[in-house]
């Protein structure tokens, strides 16, 4: 079967878009999970805040890699597009 | 956004070799650094005045980051450590000016990650000798391509984190500066450029540190 151009951009758009799907749920929910354990420890104990929020800040990047990962997948699909069109 | 997209246009070429934004900008910021660090040398007094008082708070921090992270033993890592985190932060702040952040091209990403990758190894090697190198086929033989895999993989993310967190900031404030015009794009270049650049570059220190001193110090 032949493929024309713009299939393979519309193909290559779609992909974008489902690329981000997993990437933004999984890291929203992982970092919002963080985010909550570091807010229950402030609770527990006020004085060390600062040293709870660079620990938080740490994992919650850390935990954003598997995202980050999905949206350069994404954006070398839309750059695919951007090279045919 | 689509000229972000496209990656680091050529400047010039020096016998054949492109030479991209991305090294033009990097060599930007290391005149920048180099110029303060020698504003900063001059006339160090044993009794501080105002300027010298910022530069030993700004040293103390990091000489105490480094001492949390990587114990008081591994206190020799500090210079490389701060350089990094110097050069990781003002490259990435190259954005709020209009040039290309230069972390925002996988290839030099990917050169710190190597960097740190032969930093972890040579010094666990140097610390523990060759039973490093065997400690990854222990227990069992077959664990060994997934440590080889898993070592891989360290410089490869760390790269590929920095990379797509300015790479995606650089076209998130492109868009944003494209549709609005008057007040948002600062508002919103607070997060995308500062905070993200600031996180970013002290993450992939913190987890230079951490790589390293588990490599090294990390007694079975």
């Amino acid at each position: 079967m032949g493929w024309n151009e713009l299939t393979v951009a519309a193909f290559a758009v779609l992909g974008a878009g489902i690329a981000m799907i997993g990437g933004g749920f999984g890291s929203a929910i992982g970092q919002g999970y963080a985010a909550g354990k570091g807010v229950e420890a402030v609770g527990r104990q006020p004085e060390a805040q600062s040293k709870i929020m660079t620990t938080m800040l740490l994992g919650q990047a850390v935990a954003e890699t598997t995202g980050i990962y999905s949206l350069v997948v994404a954006l070398l699909l839309l750059g695919i597009v951007n090279r045919i069109l | 956004m689509e000229a972000i997209l496209e990656g680091p246009r050529t400047v010039f070429t020096i016998f054949g070799l492109p030479i991209t934004e991305s090294v033009v900008n990097t060599w930007l910021v290391m005149a920048v650094l180099i110029i303060l660090a020698l504003i900063f040398r001059r006339n160090l007094q044993v009794y501080p005045d105002k300027r010298q008082n910022v530069v030993e708070a700004i040293v103390e921090a990091v000489s105490g980051l480094v001492n949390t992270t990587m114990g008081q033993k591994n206190k020799g890592f500090m210079p490389y450590i701060g350089t990094l985190f110097f050069l990781l932060l003002f490259s990435n702040l190259l954005g709020i000016f209009g040039l290309r952040p230069p972390t925002a091209d996988f290839s030099v990403t990917i050169a710190y990650g190597i960097v740190t990758f032969f930093c972890i190894h040579y010094f666990a090697i140097k610390a523990k000798g060759w039973s490093y190198i065997k400690g990854m086929a222990e227990p069992f033989i077959f664990l060994l391509p997934m440590n080889i895999i898993g070592e891989v993989a360290k410089p490869f993310s760390l790269g590929m984190r920095l990379y797509g967190n300015l790479l995606g900031g650089s076209v998130i404030m492109a868009m944003i500066s494209g549709a609005v015009a008057l007040f948002v794009p600062a508002v919103a270049s607070i997060y995308f450029d500062f905070f993200s650049a600031l996180l970013q570059s002290f993450i992939f220190v913190m987890l230079t540190m951490v790589f390293i001193a588990i490599a090294k110090d990390d007694e079975e």
